[in-house]
């Protein structure tokens, strides 16, 4: 893609003695939509003020086109922030807001107002210049704080969680709104959320954060269906976890739709104590602990009476939540543990549902499964480092 | 139903009366002083027992009563600096308490509360041993030393109070948009605490206005303010003079409330 706009090289902060990020590194393109996703505490808000130079970093560098601005404060950096609250000036009009930026740097007068009424314009707020903040809906007061923002053409936007004060509904429609200002625009987005859907749908990459540590970078897909760590996993939407031991390896080769080709397994479930193969993109040795990730989308469920001829879990019915679009089961296994399934209706069968504390028959899409060490399995990410030494793992 | 209807309607027409009565009585309570005091500025009578007929001869003695004239001039002199000079301290002081992080600024907004909750008779004792200590002639340095430091704290916490129902991002969206720390205090936090700096003003030239206590402690024969000079005149008894006076200085604060309402409401419409 396009080439590095903004770096972190090993930037350590502490706020009095508690470390909210240590060596942290980080890499943003230029014109990618970038998205910091984490729970809260986790340190994504922190790395977001130190771009914009509101906090200080106690070590490191922080490069712009390949420049240290550490030392540059925010009032110097060509880059601007949409604020949670929106903050916009009360005591100005929604015009005046959207020109303090421009008229800061001393743009001229007759540039500003051409600028302003530009950028009203992309939001759709043209008829609302001359209000104040107070008289304005929360999306509009949104969408204000957005085109103060752009219109001073920063070289990055910083975004910190500015879509969680809105409704579901309009939520979805500023979510499509931000992709089109950032594709007319080519500015570089770097939004924060912990709204893992959010940020699925709107990045162009994903980090993942967690205890002031990275934990995962890369495109919405390969974060969702290949994730690292049970962290990141579990993290990005629901997700069953089962324990197994490798058995031995399968000569089969396997390649999967996007061409990658993956080693297969006999691997031994502490489930029923049962064998099963498996696909794994990872090296796997004899003896190795491993977990085998499973989307609640990727199981399968019939009822016990039309179970097929194949090895397959038994399990009883504890929960079941129509959503529409799909039917969400809760499901106890055998030893106790529970799976959430997720399964779209479709037309062979319009009206299946469950009883509850009905046995079924559970089986999973072969191949969609991912597998990690069971080593890597850092719930709380407390130690990212073992994700990237398989010796560790045993 | 229609009586039913008619007779709640009955009900909440002698409920509404009893509250018109209720609320009649009390600014009666309020007012009716006041309003006796005015009526008497215009009274004939001397001594304001029955009235004796429509005269301004009470304010044409005030005018031509030099002594009394010249304490107003004094009392309005000390008043307006002493509330302009603790407004811009006491803002620059709100802001910072606001905005940094310093040792003993725990202290520092304790210690305004001692300022403020003292009773002034304490701060007046105070006031009179450190002039004497440090030699300083009481008069109008001495005063106005004095007003600025009961007003300042009036000021420091109303500025502070509306800066802490801020936005706390305002201030770094100001500087994120390429406002320097000068001209985000001047063109966001001025403009946003104006309410409450002119109130502050307000309070700070009303408390100086008529402080008594303190000022008679600080406060040398060569520069008499009103307050000091009416108390001295009406232990003799009260003089219509004292009236008109008073009448005068009460259109004067109603006026002075009404403009700061209209500069709040001008700046709220724009």
């Amino acid at each position: 893609m396009a080439e590095t706009l903004m770096k972190f090289r090993r930037v350590s902060l502490k706020f009095d003695t508690q470390e909210v990020l240590a060596g942290f590194n980080l890499e943003i393109k230029d014109g990618e939509f970038f998205t910091l996703l984490g729970p809260s505490g986790c340190g994504k808000t922190t790395v977001l003020r130190l771009i914009a130079g509101f906090e200080q970093a106690d070590e490191g560098e922080i490069l712009l086109d390949g420049k240290n601005i550490a030392d540059l404060p925010a009032e110097k950096r060509p880059i601007n922030t949409v604020f949670q609250s929106y903050a916009l000036f009360p005591h100005l009009t929604v015009a005046e807001n959207v020109a303090f930026g421009l008229k800061m740097s001393g743009t001229e007068k007759s540039d500003i107002r051409q600028r302003v009424h530009e950028a009203l314009d992309m939001v759709q707020l043209a008829e609302f210049a001359n209000r104040k903040p107070s008289q304005l809906s929360g999306g509009q007061k949104q969408r204000v704080a957005i085109a103060r923002a752009v219109v001073n053409r920063p070289r990055l936007l910083l975004l910190d969680e500015s879509l969680s004060a809105l409704d579901y509904k309009l939520r979805q429609q500023m979510q499509i709104e931000l992709k089109r200002i950032q594709r007319k625009l080519g500015i570089t987005f770097v939004y924060v959320t912990h709204d893992q859907e959010e940020a699925l749908s709107m990045s162009d990459r994903i980090l993942v954060m967690n205890h002031g540590q990275a934990q995962q970078v890369g495109a919405p897909r390969d974060i969702y269906e290949s994730p690292v760590n049970e962290f990141v996993a579990r993290f990005i939407g629901e997700i069953n976890v089962f324990d197994a031991i490798v058995e031995q390896p399968l000569s089969e080769v396997r390649s999967d739709t996007r061409n990658n080709q993956s080693l297969r397994y006999q691997v031994r479930f502490a489930l029923n104590d049962c064998l099963r193969e498996i696909t794994s993109d990872i090296t796997l040795n004899v003896g190795d602990k491993i977990k085998v990730l499973l989307r609640p989308e990727d199981l399968r469920v019939e009822y016990l009476e039309d179970a097929p001829e194949r090895p397959g879990f038994v399990g009883e019915v504890l929960e079941r939540n129509y959503k529409g679009k799909t039917l969400d089961s809760l499901i106890q296994l055998a030893n106790g543990q529970t799976i959430l399934t997720s399964e779209f209706f479709n037309e062979d069968d319009p009206d299946f549902d469950y009883q509850i504390n009905q046995k079924v028959w559970i089986d999973w899409v072969h191949g969609w499964e991912h597998v990690i060490k069971a080593s890597d399995m850092q719930a709380d990410g407390t130690d990212a480092d073992l994700i990237n030494s398989p010796e560790v793992a045993g | 139903m229609k009586t039913s209807d008619h007779s709640g309607y009955q009900g909440s027409a002698i409920k509404k009366l009893g509250s018109v009565l209720f609320i009649s009585a009390v600014l009666a309570y309020l007012y009716a002083p006041i309003a006796v005091l005015v009526v008497n500025s215009f009274n004939s009578s001397k001594y304001g027992h029955s009235w004796r007929g429509f005269t301004w001869k009470w304010y044409e003695k005030l005018l031509n009563n030099g002594n009394l004239m010249d304490a107003f001039w004094h009392s309005l002199t000390i008043g307006l600096l002493a509330a302009t000079l603790a407004t811009m301290l006491g803002t620059f002081m709100a802001y910072a308490l606001y905005r940094y992080k310093f040792a003993l600024k725990k202290a520092t907004s304790g210690l305004l509360f001692v300022v403020m909750m003292s009773p002034d008779i304490v701060l007046a004792i105070t006031f009179l041993v450190i002039f004497m200590a440090l030699g300083i002639h009481l008069g109008f340095w001495s005063l106005l030393i004095a007003h600025l430091t009961f007003c300042l704290p009036f000021v420091v916490i109303t500025v502070y109070a509306r800066l802490n129902g801020f936005d706390g991002n305002l201030i770094e969206a100001a500087r994120d948009l390429g406002a320097s720390e000068t001209r985000t205090f001047f063109s966001v936090v001025v403009p946003m605490s104006m309410p409450a700096i002119i109130s502050g003003w307000l309070l700070s030239f009303t408390l100086s206005l008529d402080d008594v206590i303190v000022s008679s402690f600080v406060t040398g024969p060569g520069y008499e303010i009103l307050p000091i000079r009416v108390f001295s005149m009406v232990r003799v008894g009260v003089s219509p003079e004292v009236n008109a006076l008073a009448t005068g200085l009460l259109i004067f604060s109603v006026a002075l409330v009404v403009l700061a309402q209209l500069i709040l409401k001008k700046g709220k419409s724009q």
